[in-house]
């Protein structure tokens, strides 16, 4: 899919590297990218910049320098009190962003198709599958081949990609790990898909990008990309180490809190994660009504709901 | 009685919106007792607050805009230094259920009570003017607009004091704001007040629609209209098209809140996606619903203080006709990330970059029109220079965005806030700036002074970019928008740098208030005694400043794209007016309460629902509506200005005129 991700790669860091806050060392951003993906999207936004940049420059530049050169005070230019038409110019000031937009079109149509969150990445090992469960406030993952699940942490193995599917319990959020690339909404009643992949080990981090109340500051997890032999390491440790995510543990989990400390669990149900998509699972309850006392909540049982 | 309503609603533990509230209450009673104290209550009702003179109603809709502007800058302070007190560990001073407020106040205030009374303000102010007509085509209609668009802000701001406000984002996306998740009366407030405000825009929209299409003065045919009333009219259109959508979206959110219905619930077949859907087919409209007014009054100012006509007309009519449509299909870039598929991104990402042609075209014409001018850099001109600057800046990181991929790394980010900043702030905040500047004699008969407005312009610029600049770093370092603390210690260097900016801005506000105040003080010598200030083109500038409340003593004949411009050039030409026109009387329609009246009920009917209160909300809508009734069966609805009237106030408008002809040089010869 990418055919030259070392280069862009280089390019982007590089720019990273330029961009101000990054100097005394920061958490890594979108153009630091650790995986094709994000690689590809980086590449994409550097170039759309850089074609832009071209004709924006001169624009800027031209404006300034006519509003100076036709300065009242400048007796040097001459005065054309009715000139407010030429043909040519017209042409031109229409060509100029038609045909910007017309190549930058093209970056988008192919950009668009290439990278496609749903679109299986082309790899000789296939993809590891992780189920995404967005709650109030915090991630489960789970690991239907591994038959492990975790809360705010996702291991996954380097260099090999990462079948993804989202859903959510509640409300709206954004599954976001800022250096593997494309985010993705995990929404309620439904499923999206999104591949990522990590290109090496390296300790990453995710959060939610779409605000989902008021615990959602600390929707963030941490990402461990680690060797193939690694993962399948933890996967084993983690079976039998926790307790069982069976029903009553997921509606445990799914009571509203925020700031959880990764957390593991030993054995899955295997259907829980398409009964939360398929709302076979009630819907993950919201506040409780006497809760956190503040203006206007319902204060009766038999508040709506 | 009272639904849910007691006296937990009021935040008597919380100290900052309890002294916030106590504060504007004083202050509100401090106005009325004055205007007791000092008897201004019947001027106020009869030249105010009845009144349908659309110039009245423009002003009007002027000071809630920026009475809301201020508001809304106040909770950009505190987001802006609460953020960067709760970063890396710090607690700030808000609480998360304060912070999710005071965000989504800012992003409802600022687009919805700020933005667009004072973009309303203009477009009711000038196009009468513009079209050389005396009103607008509903007068009474139009005060009923701005009463009801002025009752939605006191609801929402009411909301600071009795019981809270949404917190959910200025839209509310479900499921977060169904009942389940925001128990609260915080999404109640939202709805009522932004649907009784929507209406009030949409018989704004209507009626200046109507008044474009069917009042222009003889001789202003479509294509000698200024391009300020061509934006106002695709505006308009736009409104007309968009509002609805909003209304309807908001109302199935009210049908699911209140009687449990599920349009957009998690549980029986409810779809939340829809509500994102529908909500943008009307968000992203509204965007350029802001910003083709604000082009207009830019491209009102580039020629007047270049001293020649505006470079393409026709091409700037065409762009903005252009923008009109596309703006209808591009909403779905407000979320490429939730999975549309390839070919939709696609087609909504180029179609949405497709709007930078028009754009394109018409920041080209601006330059051009520049272009073998005189450019007289009065304050106008700066705010229309930094414009063009950031709003290219904004326009690129938009198109950026408009890139699926991109945008995949940066859609609901910090980068996503400044670009939208950078073109909210850029072109809609400093058009209304450089618009008040321009016709701020015109409204009051005075300049403003021009030093400070030069002052609140560098402040203005300079701490936009540093306030933004550091959000776009931040956007691609990761860091998303409406966190109430942040985790990453790594960000704090440019949400401190952000801070420093919001301080500058503060200055530049405080440059515009002084610059107000001085320019009072100083009105006798800032007065503009021949209501044509700054050697202007259209035709407002051919009454008195201010205008008589009848606009033009007689209609204007226009003979080409610059109305005014003509008369004056053949004014020039014969060293004289042309002759004194026979006067005729005048019929200008009448005063009405009912604006204020329909408006002051529309909000008790939304307090009442929000809280329940369902007895008091019955009453309020008979009311209501039975102020409609006894309007519509009036007798008199017009009075008649005797010719002798608009004789005597013509002709001084007249003299001052020839006085300025004597001083004027002859036509210049560059010609």
């Amino acid at each position: 899919m990418h055919h030259r991700p070392a280069r862009r790669t280089r390019l982007a860091r590089a720019l990273a590297g330029l961009s101000l806050a990054c100097v005394g060392g920061c958490s890594g951003g979108v153009l630091d990218p650790a995986g094709p993906v994000g690689a590809g999207d980086a590449a994409i936004l550097i170039n759309a910049t850089f074609i832009m940049l071209a004709i924006v420059v001169p624009t800027i530049l031209l404006a300034f320098w006519i509003a100076w050169r036709y300065r009242a005070s400048n007796t040097k230019a001459k005065y054309l009190p009715h000139w407010s038409y030429s043909g040519r110019i017209e042409a031109v000031v229409w060509s100029i962003p038609t045909l910007t937009i017309m190549f930058l079109g093209g970056l988008i149509w192919i950009g668009s198709y290439q990278l496609d969150p749903f679109r299986p990445l082309p790899s000789k090992s296939p993809p590891v599958e992780v189920q995404v469960v967005s709650l109030d406030w915090k991630w489960l993952f789970i690991y239907p081949e591994q038959g492990v699940a975790s809360v705010n942490q996702l291991v996954v193995p380097a260099g090999r990609p990462v079948h993804f599917s989202l859903t959510s319990a509640s409300v709206f959020n954004v599954f976001f790990v800022p250096r593997l690339g494309s985010m993705v909404y995990a929404m309620p009643g439904m499923v999206s898909q999104l591949h990522l992949q990590a290109d090496k080990p390296e300790r990453l981090w995710g959060t939610s990008a779409q605000f989902s109340g008021d615990g959602f500051s600390d929707m963030q997890f941490e990402v461990q990309s680690v060797p193939q032999r690694d993962f399948d390491a933890w996967a084993a440790r983690a079976r039998g180490a926790g307790p069982p995510l069976d029903r009553a543990a997921y509606a445990e989990l799914a009571r509203q809190s925020a700031n959880l400390a990764p957390r593991g669990y030993g054995s899955i149900d295997p259907h829980l994660f398409h009964a939360i998509a398929m709302g076979a699972i009630a819907p993950a309850p919201g506040p409780a009504p006497e809760g956190q006392g503040h203006a206007g909540r319902e204060k009766t049982p038999e508040g709506r709901r | 009685m009272f639904g849910k309503l007691d006296w937990s609603a009021v935040p008597f533990s919380q100290p900052i919106p309890l002294i916030t509230s106590v504060v504007i209450l004083l202050a509100m009673l401090g106005v009325l007792v004055l205007a007791t104290v000092k008897g201004w209550w019947p001027y106020l009702w009869r030249e105010w607050i009845t009144s349908v003179d659309h110039k009245r109603i423009g002003v009007m809709y002027g000071l809630l805009g920026t009475l809301m502007l201020i508001r809304g800058f106040a909770d950009a302070i505190m987001m802006r230094t609460h953020q960067a007190m709760a970063v890396g560990g710090g607690e700030g001073y808000l609480p998360p259920e304060h912070y999710n407020q005071i965000f989504t106040a800012h992003g409802t205030i600022m687009i919805l009570f700020g933005a667009m009374p004072l973009v309303l303000a203009f477009m009711n102010y000038l196009v009468p003017l513009q079209l050389g007509v005396r009103d607008v085509a509903f007068p009474t209609f139009n005060s009923v607009g701005f009463w009801l668009t002025a009752s939605g802000a006191l609801l929402v701001n009411v909301s600071l004091f009795v019981g809270e406000f949404a917190r959910t984002g200025w839209l509310p996306y479900p499921p977060l704001s169904e009942n389940a998740y925001s128990p609260g009366v915080g999404v109640d407030y939202y709805l009522w007040a932004v649907q009784i405000s929507g209406i009030g825009t949409l018989i704004t929209g209507i009626n200046i629609v109507t008044t474009v299409l069917k009042m222009r003065c003889p001789g202003m045919s479509y294509l000698r209209m200024p391009i300020f009333c061509w934006t106002a009219l695709a505006s308009c259109l736009l409104i007309v098209a968009a509002f609805p959508i909003l209304t309807a979206t908001l109302a199935m959110l009210t049908l699911d809140r209140y009687l449990d219905w599920h349009y957009f619930t998690n549980t029986a077949g409810g779809n939340p996606m829809m509500f994102v859907n529908l909500v943008w087919a009307w968000g992203h409209p509204e965007v350029y619903i802001l910003v083709l007014p604000a082009f207009g009054i830019f491209s009102e100012i580039f020629p007047t203080f270049s001293g020649k006509p505006l470079f393409g007309y026709r091409s700037m009519v065409a762009a903005t006709l252009f923008i009109c449509v596309v703006s209808m299909l591009v909403w779905l870039h407000h979320f490429f990330t939730m999975g549309a598929g390839a070919a939709v991104n696609t087609f909504f990402g180029i179609s949405s970059s497709i709007i930078a042609v028009g754009t394109g075209v018409k920041i080209y014409n601006w330059i051009f029109t520049m272009y073998g001018g005189r450019v007289r850099f009065e304050v106008p001109m700066l705010w229309s220079m930094g414009f063009i600057f950031t709003f290219i800046i904004g326009g690129l990181t938009g198109v950026l965005l408009a890139i699926p991929p991109a945008d995949f790394l940066t859609h609901n980010s910090m980068f996503l806030v400044a670009h939208f900043h950078n073109v909210i702030v850029g072109a809609v905040v400093f058009a209304v700036f450089a618009g008040l500047e321009f016709w701020f004699p015109k409204v009051f008969g005075f300049r403003l002074h021009a030093g400070w407005g030069k002052a609140a312009f560098w402040l203005a610029f300079t701490g936009f970019w540093v306030t933004f600049t550091p959000l776009y770093v931040l956007g691609l370092q990761g860091m998303t928008r409406r966190l109430q603390h942040v985790n990453v210690p790594d960000w704090a260097p440019g949400l401190y740098v952000s801070v420093v900016g919001v301080a500058i801005l503060a200055l530049g506000v405080a440059a515009q208030i002084i610059q107000l105040v001085v320019s009072i003080r100083h009105r006798d010598t800032l007065r503009d005694v021949t209501g044509d200030p700054w050697d202007g083109r259209s035709l407002e500038w051919a009454t008195a400043s201010p205008p008589p409340f009848f606009n033009f003593a007689v209609m204007p004949d226009v003979e080409g794209e610059e109305a005014y411009w003509d008369i004056k050039r053949r004014a020039l030409e014969s060293q004289q007016l042309g002759p004194e026109p026979d006067y005729a009387p005048i019929e200008m329609p009448l005063n009405s309460p009912v604006g204020i009246y329909t408006a002051f009920f529309t909000f008790v009917f939304g307090f009442s629902m929000v809280w329940h209160i369902w007895w008091v909300a019955v009453a309020a809508l008979v009311a209501a509506f039975a102020g409609f009734v006894v309007f519509a069966w009036r007798d008199a609805h017009e009075h008649e200005v005797p010719a002798e009237e608009v004789a005597r106030l013509d002709r001084a408008r007249r003299e001052a005129r020839t006085a300025l002809l004597a001083r004027l040089p002859r036509e210049e010869s560059a010609s």
